[in-house]
């Protein structure tokens, strides 16, 4: 990763760095280093006493069932907006990359969304789905459904799941897209010359050549999931009702700023890291792997 | 497309219009609220047409007035999260295009220790780290500011990443003719390492200032000054006060002026956005 040919050492590559690395230490480590700290501390709320207590604000996480509660719906909301996102793109890719002309058309019309804010794509959705005015609201109730998000956890979480999938589905198709443009047509002519139909040339080539994508896409997509949808709940229901929809971020976040449990919240941030190491971990090896297919 | 089958091709066209179709919903609805008046906005069942509020309802948002109930300068707001995309997205690339000339082009002791250190940021985004970092922003005294909004994002380990892979493509020879020309390490990196990476410098632009913009717990945090407060964070104080006096028209106005930006530079820079997401992903 040297260039064979390069510049000897002097001071100027540690001026060149400094900016960057200086950022890295004052905002990065230092704030995950005090995170770590901080999670074995007991703090009460003014900050007059603190207490070391070593793993002990671990243990009360780990023996409360409500913090097992919020793994399941962290799991549960990840699982459905990855795999809502995922299959709708990879439909709408499919027949995107199977016509002759407007797929670049098409492509312009579905990536928009990524550029909207998942507080803003939050906010489209509460409009949509206010119990009182909202048009949906409206149209469901034309068929009995008396939604109302803010006091029916289910549908809280169905609205949540709603936005949250809206706003992936453009980064997904694009990279499918661009994944199943990039086979050569040859092996497609070659399977359709010896009379495979467009859904077994997907199934038996297309859908396994671009495996890799698949892949990388579940694993941006959990992690977009878990950490970048804080907005859209915020917005949305702000983790009601009763918690319904209160993600792991989104506890980190209320047990700390609101409910000033600076301790727990801290051995929250701590557990959210060791979870994106592990995750980063798992995305290298694949990459490494994702080498052997070409 | 291999053989023509018509049905297939009707077929497909039908799927991604529906695709287009129920993608597109929200935001209709949303330019629809934009441009009708209060009353209307409020009556069941919701219009699905546009009427002839837009500009009405955009001066009374940009601009608010005594009447209006409410009072959040939503023109500041716009021009807040500009300036606070603008900078992390140029400082990104800045910083990130220092760090990874020295990384390729110099040999010198901690290199790699650098390397990782940085590498490091990958995983650490803001949201597991938010409690320590609003203390670090808060003992240096940066809350309420630009400094405060912008900074603790800026190091990124992908904007370095991505320009590390555009130098190693860039050929040996050119450094061995500049040194023969008598060219020092920064006349090499001004006249031409960033010339050739412009390309990538312009895709990462796209995405970093969406990025940017699109901020929403990190100025959340670190604003309570209204006259700080960017756009896309100030979406929920509006409907805060919708709860009490429902000002859809103007909620769905500002929706609508938050989301116009980044959506105008995904639309028209669109190829250098595809690249970008995509080169930067790899």
């Amino acid at each position: 990763m040297l260039k064979r040919v390069h510049f000897g050492p002097s001071w100027l590559p540690y001026a060149l760095v400094l900016p960057q690395v200086a950022i890295t230490l004052v905002f990065f480590l230092w704030p995950a280093g005090q995170s770590i700290y901080q999670s074995f501390l007991i703090q009460d709320p003014f900050g007059l006493s603190t207490e070391f207590v070593f793993l002990e604000n671990y243990e009360m996480l780990l023996d409360d069932e409500l913090y097992y509660d919020t793994f399941g719906r962290t799991f549960f909301f990840s699982i459905f907006v990855a795999s809502f996102s995922l299959g709708i793109a990879l439909l709408l890719a499919a027949m995107a990359d199977n016509i002759i002309k407007g797929s670049v058309t098409y492509r312009t019309m579905l990536i928009w969304p990524y550029a909207v804010a998942p507080a803003i794509a939050g906010a489209l959705w509460v409009f949509m789905f206010d119990p009182t005015l909202g048009v949906i609201t409206h149209f469901l109730d034309r068929f009995g459904w008396d939604w109302n998000h803010k006091l029916n956890g289910g549908e809280a979480m169905a609205l949540v799941i709603m936005a949250a999938t809206w706003k992936q589905i453009s980064y997904n198709f694009l990279f499918f897209l661009a994944a199943m443009q990039s086979i050569p047509k040859s092996l497609i002519e070659a399977a359709a010359i010896d009379g495979a139909s467009p859904s077994r040339r997907f199934w038996s080539i297309i859908f396994p050549l671009i495996t890799p994508t698949t892949f990388f896409l579940l694993v941006v997509n959990l992690v977009y999931a878990f950490f970048e949808t804080f907005g859209i709940i915020h917005v949305v229901t702000g983790g009601g009702p009763a918690k319904s929809t209160e993600i792991l971020v989104y506890k980190a976040y209320n047990d700390g700023f609101i409910g000033l449990d600076l301790g727990s919240s801290a051995a929250q941030s701590t557990i959210l890291m060791a979870m994106v190491v592990i995750i980063t971990v798992i995305q290298f090896r694949f990459i490494e792997r994702r080498v052997d297919y070409q | 497309m291999i053989e023509s089958r018509p049905i297939a091709t009707m077929i497909a066209h039908a799927i991604l219009l529906l695709g287009v179709a129920i993608i597109a919903f929200p935001v209709w609805i949303t330019f629809v609220a934009a441009t009708h008046d209060a009353m209307r906005v409020t009556q069941v069942p919701f219009p699905l047409l546009p009427s002839d509020q837009l500009l009405v309802n955009l001066k009374a948002t940009l601009f608010a007035t005594q009447d209006s109930s409410l009072d959040l300068p939503i023109g500041l707001m716009m021009l807040n999260s500009l300036v606070m995309a603008l900078t992390i997205a140029l400082g990104k690339i800045s910083i990130s295009l220092l760090s990874a000339f020295a990384i390729v082009y110099f040999r010198f002791p901690f290199r790699m220790f650098f390397f990782w250190m940085i590498f490091i940021t990958l995983m650490l985004p803001v949201e597991v780290r938010i409690l320590p970092t609003y203390e670090v922003v808060a003992s240096l005294n940066m809350l309420n500011s630009y400094w405060g909004l912008t900074i603790p994002l800026i190091a990124s380990a992908t904007a370095t990443f991505l320009f590390r892979q555009t130098f190693l493509t860039i050929p040996d020879e050119l450094l061995e003719a500049a040194r023969m020309d008598g060219a020092g390490p920064m006349r090499f990196f001004f006249d031409i390492l960033l010339p050739m990476s412009r390309t990538s410098i312009a895709a990462l632009f796209v995405i970093l200032f969406i990025f940017g913009w699109n901020q929403y717990l990190w100025p959340l945090l670190i604003t309570t000054d209204e006259s700080m407060y960017t756009i896309v964070m100030g979406i929920k104080n509006l409907l805060e006060t919708a709860e009490g006096d429902p000002q859809w028209h103007i909620i769905m106005t500002t929706a609508l002026l938050a989301m116009l930006p980044p959506i105008l530079i995904v639309l028209l820079m669109q190829k250098l956005f595809v690249t970008g997401l995509i080169e930067a992903e790899k």
